[in-house]
């Protein structure tokens, strides 16, 4: 198959960018080695929308953020993305660190972002009544947001797909070369696809990709980072976003509420030499638990219904790395998508876009539908458009998901959509079935039963992940 | 010889210590009630158990069953065989037979849940 | 345009059956039972071992047998039950939200309501056993009902953490579906299940019972591929140096049960914090009047023919609140139950001795294995009951059954409490 713009990646980076170029006359082809998208980093980080006072004035980091977190309301309502501007608050203990708070201020204006303040302990607690006891002051910075990375994920690859851009999924890439008229072969366990162009978003790979094809020009070291999640009744512990002051490992413990109504507390960072080692530890665990109560006080610990642990694709050079290769034309990297990854996924897409058009022509398709619809969300809807939907389809009055009140119907649409889900993860991260605090234990069965039924597959067949 | 067992009778599980002659309880202590004084005879001579487990059933669905009677221990796995290899056509009632003189024990295998 | 009902009972396993039953022959036939299973019969459809009955029916049953008893007595008596039905919501004055596929999102508004919506499992998350998140971690309810009800086996090569009474069952179940069950571990220096199931679903199989041993580390990225055992000192910690590996396809976990009450928070029902069900009074009636309390939801029992004996009282004494709508006969003389030395919790918290009428249960756990002691009831001036036991452990339920009259004579609040050393 031949096309014009092949994305390695289909993590929030090479979904917004896919959905992006789809806007123009492209034949794009997005591949991931996973039988779903989101399957990487973007599944497991801290769900923030960050303001983007943290990053170094210049730098890429700085300007795609405080640019995506910009798009967000925007992208919001015409992709259907659970989002909410629930502001954030970086809490400093001693009297001595108010320096390192006012820094953070004055970086954060000359990044351009808005609202900032700071506050003092008494300013900070009316927000906050659950800081703890040895919060001296906080910089508040009020166009933070939390957001669904499952869905902000899935919602650009599933308008890409509907504006024409392909998936090819379970398709690891296994070499890459460009021939003499700079067409480039990808190999793939599924076979081979030519492009004219080709878009390297395979995160904590990103590296071993660009490798394939071009010089070595930098490395991606992964960082892990362990969270815990608690239950929905644990979700008014804090109100915004809590963050200690950042250290060079990152921005360091946070407090969050989650879109959802529940509580994020994490991520450690641990530098690790595997690139699959998403595995949780003791020690990483219980320093969640320490360091969450420096700054918030009053966790329900006893309330954690899960926890997990992602690996940040942090690049060499301390910036995102999206550029088209000196040598290998044609070729673009968007690596060391680390922090703040997600925030600027939507900016990161329009600054691939501006290098792919110097690469190939582009011409806006005028059919191009910027909205997509997400699967309705009945547990929160109001009684009566609730009511209405269960009459046109009784298959969402029926309950399998008694955590997250997640209906047979829901269930259904996740699996039947396009790109629809094909594991029990898949269902999960589309429409939380399995999400909430028994953790999959009483619908799992069913949902087993659904996916084999629409697959045709055995139970045994059916698929937690990958 | 003395025997130390917890008896299986009932979820209070008392700790009986039996004296044993040639294969034979002559003693038992520690029981709460004549429940325990059979089971320790039993278990030192004989031991049985009752066996639970699913049949298929036509509908490609499971349907429960218990064995009658307690079998004896080390023909447990039998049963078990012999109920797998069998299954039953819809609808049973709790107590219909599904399986009869399972593994050549003598003891019936029967339907413990009504399904349609 | 909310219906109207006298009574709602929320949930139809033993706890709602027997509730509903019991209502029923106190004279208030006007009563629906909310399920939301496609069936009525709770957890104890997957229940197929024996076991139950032996005190309330006087035979060992299965799980199915017991239930189907209780769907008979419903069924005789032409008890309204609605599967497939969840309800969402409880409003403090009684108004119940209900969503079904037959019947669509409703009100229903109830006279009184008996919450018998039994547990869950505590899931892996809550247990914060580090490690990967691949397949084939189940809960061992969740692997039950994929065994019994299901007719799937989701492994061959299984180790059980925590020694509760699913698990113990499981640990035979999958044995006898022709799976290899490694090892059972658990946290603590005793058992979390009954004795007897140690004895006929380890014993009698050969599966190692490990004591103060804990999951330290889950290997394997899509599929489970094995899992880390540690030996555990005495506060619980894993001690350096005792890991053994396990390979293995299937970890099964039973680390304990939750009381599921989500709904009784949307009725301002006030939460016990060591049950995690509600705060129950004599008449097992909740801090919402009118809204009463039963089975697992109220605190997780042992054996379900407790369960059916407590919610044929809540559903007693529902049927009387509704017939007295709500009046007492004596101004109220409300006492305090204290949970004292060795003692967890108690259910009843309180009881009215001026309206009491019926014998008093009080149930309860202990926190540790006593072995001669004594169950003591009473206060500073009066000792009411003192009661021998020549062993007390966790995962037993015990129940003291007291007059209220005796109640009444200790004049204040009282305590249950472990006196040791009474051998």
């Amino acid at each position: 198959m031949k096309y014009d713009a092949v994305i390695i990646g289909a993590g929030v980076v090479g979904c917004a960018a896919a959905r992006e170029l789809s806007r123009y006359d492209l034949d794009i082809l997005v591949i991931d080695r996973e039988s779903d998208v989101c399957e990487g980093t973007s599944k497991a980080n801290s769900a923030i929308i960050h303001a983007g006072f943290d990053a170094a004035p210049g730098t890429l980091k700085a300007k795609l953020n405080v640019q995506g977190n910009a798009m967000m309301d925007k992208l919001s309502e015409e992709l259907d993305i659970p989002f909410r501007r629930s502001g954030a608050m970086v809490v400093c203990r001693e009297e001595s660190e108010l320096a390192k708070l006012e820094e953070l201020l004055e970086r954060g204006k000359a990044n351009g972002v808005e609202g900032l303040k700071i506050l003092d302990r008494n300013e900070a607690l009316e927000l906050e009544p659950n800081l703890s006891d040895e919060v001296y002051a906080a910089l508040y910075a009020p166009t933070s947001g939390i957001v669904c990375p499952f869905e902000m994920t899935l919602a650009f690859a599933e308008n890409a797909h509907k504006n024409g851009a392909e998936f090819m999924l379970s398709a690891a890439v296994t070499g890459i070369s460009r021939d003499e008229n700079g067409i480039f072969t990808v190999g793939t366990t599924k076979g081979a696809v030519t492009a004219k162009c080709v878009i390297n978003c395979a995160g904590v790979f990103s590296d071993k990709i660009h490798d394939m094809v071009c010089e070595p020009s930098f490395t991606i070291a992964p960082r892990r980072g362990e969270y815990m999640l608690l239950d929905r009744n644990a979700g008014k512990t804090v109100n915004c976003t809590i963050f200690q002051l950042p250290t060079k490992m990152g921005k360091g413990i946070l407090v969050s509420p989650t879109v959802h109504g529940n509580l994020l507390l994490g991520p450690t960072a641990d530098d690790t030499e595997n690139r699959e080692d998403t595995a949780t530890t003791r020690g990483g665990l219980g320093n969640v638990r320490a360091k969450s109560a420096l700054s918030v006080k009053n966790i329900p610990y006893g309330q954690v219904i899960t926890s997990f642990a992602g690996l940040r694709a942090a690049g060499n050079t301390g910036d995102f790395i999206i550029r088209e290769d000196d040598k290998v034309k044609g070729f673009i990297d968007a690596a060391g998508i680390e922090s703040p990854g997600l925030t600027s996924a939507p900016a990161i897409a329009l600054y691939i876009r501006d290098i792919v058009a110097g690469i190939l022509p582009l011409k806006e398709k005028p059919d191009f539908d910027p909205i997509r619809k997400g699967i309705p969300k009945l547990a929160s809807m109001p009684a009566e458009e609730r009511a209405e939907l269960i009459r046109k389809r009784p298959e969402y009055g029926q309950i399998v998901c008694r955590c997250e009140q997640i209906s047979e119907g829901e269930i259904l649409d996740s699996i039947e959509r396009p790109l629809g889900a094909a594991t029990l993860d898949g269902v999960k991260r589309r429409v939380r079935a399995g999400m909430g605090r028994c953790q999959a234990g009483f619908c799992s069965p069913k949902v087993i039963d659904m996916l084999a039924k629409k697959q045709g597959i055995t139970y045994g067949e059916v698929k937690k992940n990958g | 010889m003395t025997r130390n067992m917890i008896c299986i009778g009932c979820p209070m599980g008392c700790e009986l210590t039996v004296e044993v002659e040639d294969g034979k309880a002559v003693s038992v202590t520690g029981n709460t009630c004549g429940v325990g004084k059979k089971y320790a005879e039993t278990e030192v001579s004989a031991p049985t158990r009752m066996v639970t487990t699913t049949i298929m059933s036509d509908s490609g669905k499971p349907v429960p069953v218990k064995t009658g009677t307690a079998v004896p221990k080390d023909r447990i796995f039998d049963v078990v065989k012999a109920v797998k290899s069998a299954s039953v056509k819809l609808p049973v009632k709790i107590g219909d037979i599904a399986v009869s003189d399972a593994a050549g024990t003598g003891v019936d295998v029967i339907v413990t849940k009504d399904t349609e | 345009m909310a219906e109207n009902i006298s009574l709602a009972v929320i949930g139809g396993g033993p706890a709602g059956m027997a509730a509903a039953i019991s209502a029923y022959d106190s004279g208030i036939k006007d009563v629906t039972i909310f399920e939301r299973d496609t069936e009525l019969g709770g957890i104890l459809n997957q229940c197929i071992h024996n076991g139950f009955g032996l005190h309330t029916f006087k035979e060992e049953l299965t799980g199915p047998e017991y239930a189907g008893r209780f769907i008979a007595q419903v069924k005789e008596r032409g008890i309204r039950y609605e599967t497939g039905s969840m309800v969402l919501s409880i409003s403090p004055d009684k108004e119940i939200t209900v969503v079904s596929k037959a019947k669509g999102l409703r009100t229903v508004k109830a006279e009184a309501v008996i919450l018998a919506m039994g547990c869950r499992e505590r899931p892996r998350g809550a247990l914060n056993i580090p490690g990967m998140r691949p397949q084939g971690i189940y809960t061992a309810g969740t692997a039950q009902k994929l065994v019994n009800c299901e007719g799937f086996l989701p492994g061959k090569e299984v180790v059980i953490l925590g020694s509760g009474d699913i698990g113990l069952i499981m640990a035979r179940r999958m044995t006898l579906e022709g799976a290899h069950v490694k090892a059972v571990a658990e946290l603590m220096p005793y058992s979390g299940g009954l004795k007897r199931n140690i004895v006929q679903c380890l014993d009698d199989f050969g599966i190692p019972l490990l004591l103060s041993h804990t999951v330290t580390d889950i290997k394997g990225k899509r599929k489970l591929e094995g899992v880390t055992i540690s030996e555990v000192d005495s506060t619980s910690t894993p001690i350096p140096g005792t890991e053994q590996y396990y390979e293995c396809d299937t970890l099964l976990l039973s680390c304990g049960l939750i009381p599921e009450n989500e709904l009784s928070l949307t009725a301002g029902i006030k939460i016990n914090g060591m049950t995690n069900g509600p705060e129950a009074d004599d008449r097992l009636q909740t801090s919402t009047e009118g809204i009463f309390a039963c089975g697992n939801v109220l605190h997780v029992h042992d054996l379900v023919d407790f369960v059916s004996e407590e919610a044929a009282r809540a559903g007693r004494n529902a049927a009387r609140y509704i017939t007295e709508k709500g009046r007492k006969n004596n101004a109220p003389e409300i006492i305090r139950i204290i949970p004292g030395n060795g003692v967890r919790y108690t259910v009843p918290c309180t009881v009215d001795t001026a309206n009491a009428d019926e014998d008093i249960h009080i149930r309860f756990r202990v926190r540790n294995v006593y072995k001669g002691c004594a169950i003591k009831v009473g206060n500073e001036s009066t000792e009411l009951i003192s009661k021998k036991k020549r062993i007390t452990v966790p995962s037993e339920m015990e129940d003291i059954v007291i007059k209220p009259e005796l109640l009444r004579s200790a004049g204040g609040d009282i305590t249950v409490s472990i006196e040791e050393g009474q051998v």
